[in-house]
């Protein structure tokens, strides 16, 4: 197994560049049309908020320190919006609720 | 290069590299596990952190390792990684409609080695035009965070705290939340989208009892579904440049 592992990592590296790098490289125009433009720009928003929830409930050691780190990040992202604040926001009421259960 | 130009692409690489701290930690927390992961299949050190260098991609380095340890063929990594990683084709064009069309193909083929969740998150929602720079310097700060993490895992496995690593866990989805949410507050449409696109999530993962899906493939999914659905009933008029939304 040791022996291949480069060429296992060679074939999964390249696949996941080339999946990256291919619509980058290739579209090198502004898009046109306005449903594929309208779509391109929901895309992150979903993608986020998908990936987000409910997996961040399940993230930490106990649904209850996730649940309020979420609850804590999302107040935050709401009226501050700073990216390091919402981050740090969320860890350090995760470890609070933590330190109590 | 004019001077003007370099100021610009220095402010930006400097904002990057402050925004690209939180996503270190949280890189760090994740690519520890992953590093534990890696140790228990039989990797050395060495081996995970060029893995996670040459990679950059969570769950498909926990499906890599998942392939080596099973033993199976190079075929089957090949459709497992394309499989798990094939949001980052849509991620990568929608980026392709955020840097300028006059953007050098050497930038094309650099910014797309950094197509991760987390950096794709916060330069595809930059004001205007995305200055590659910005990945850069988020890159240069978060990318460290996740190869050394992965070291770190694989060399001692399990040093930190377990309160601290479960505490940091939630910081790239704490990131995730600074992206979506002020768009959300001042653009009822992304509202909409972000509450939908999270109930939908919360519904797929419940039924996943009964439709078992990877998580990466019900990303995709999903976000072609609503995201589809968006543009239909809301596409954007203006076919200028930007974003008024964020």
């Amino acid at each position: 197994m040791k022996d291949n592992f480069y060429i296992y990592l060679l074939v999964a590296a390249g696949v996941t560049y080339l999946i990256r790098a291919l619509p980058m490289t290739l579209i090198r125009r502004n898009i046109t049309n306005k449903y594929i433009r309208s779509f391109l720009h929901y895309v992150p928003y979903v993608t986020l908020a998908v990936m987000t929830f409910p997996a961040i409930l399940t993230a930490t050691a106990s649904m209850i320190s996730a649940t309020v780190g979420f609850i804590v990040a999302l107040l935050i992202a709401y009226f501050d919006g700073n990216l390091f604040k919402v981050a740090m926001g969320g860890c350090v009421a995760v470890f609070l609720v933590e330190l109590f259960l | 290069m004019n001077y003007k130009k370099r100021q610009e692409n220095r402010t930006w690489f400097l904002k990057g590299m402050r925004h690209g701290v939180p996503i270190g930690l949280g890189y760090f927390a994740v690519a520890f596990t992953l590093g534990i992961t890696a140790k228990n299949i039989g990797l050395t050190p060495l081996q995970s952190a060029f893995m996670s260098f040459t990679m950059h991609a969570s769950a498909g380095e926990f499906a890599m390792m998942t392939v080596i340890a099973a033993g199976s063929g190079y075929m089957e990594m090949a459709i497992t990684q394309l499989v798990i990683n094939l949001r980052y084709l849509l991620m990568s064009c929608a980026l392709s409609q955020k840097v300028s069309e006059k953007l050098k193909f050497s930038h094309r083929l650099a910014i797309s080695y950094f197509i991760t969740d987390e950096i794709f998150g916060i330069s595809s929602t930059v004001d205007g035009k995305l200055n590659p720079w910005y990945s850069y310097g988020a890159a240069c700060v978060a990318s460290p965070g996740w190869v050394l993490g992965t070291f770190l895992g694989a060399v001692v496995g399990n040093i930190l705290p377990s309160n601290v690593a479960s505490a940091m866990s939630v910081a790239l989805y704490g990131m995730f939340l600074a992206i979506i949410i002020p768009p959300a507050r001042k653009n009822k449409v992304i509202a909409v989208l972000v509450l939908t696109s999270m109930a939908a999530s919360a519904l797929f993962t419940w039924l996943s009892k009964w439709i078992p899906l990877s998580s990466g493939m019900r990303i995709l999914i999903l976000t072609v579904v609503i995201a589809g659905i968006a543009a239909y009933v809301h596409p954007i008029e203006e076919s200028g440049d930007n974003t008024n939304e964020g």
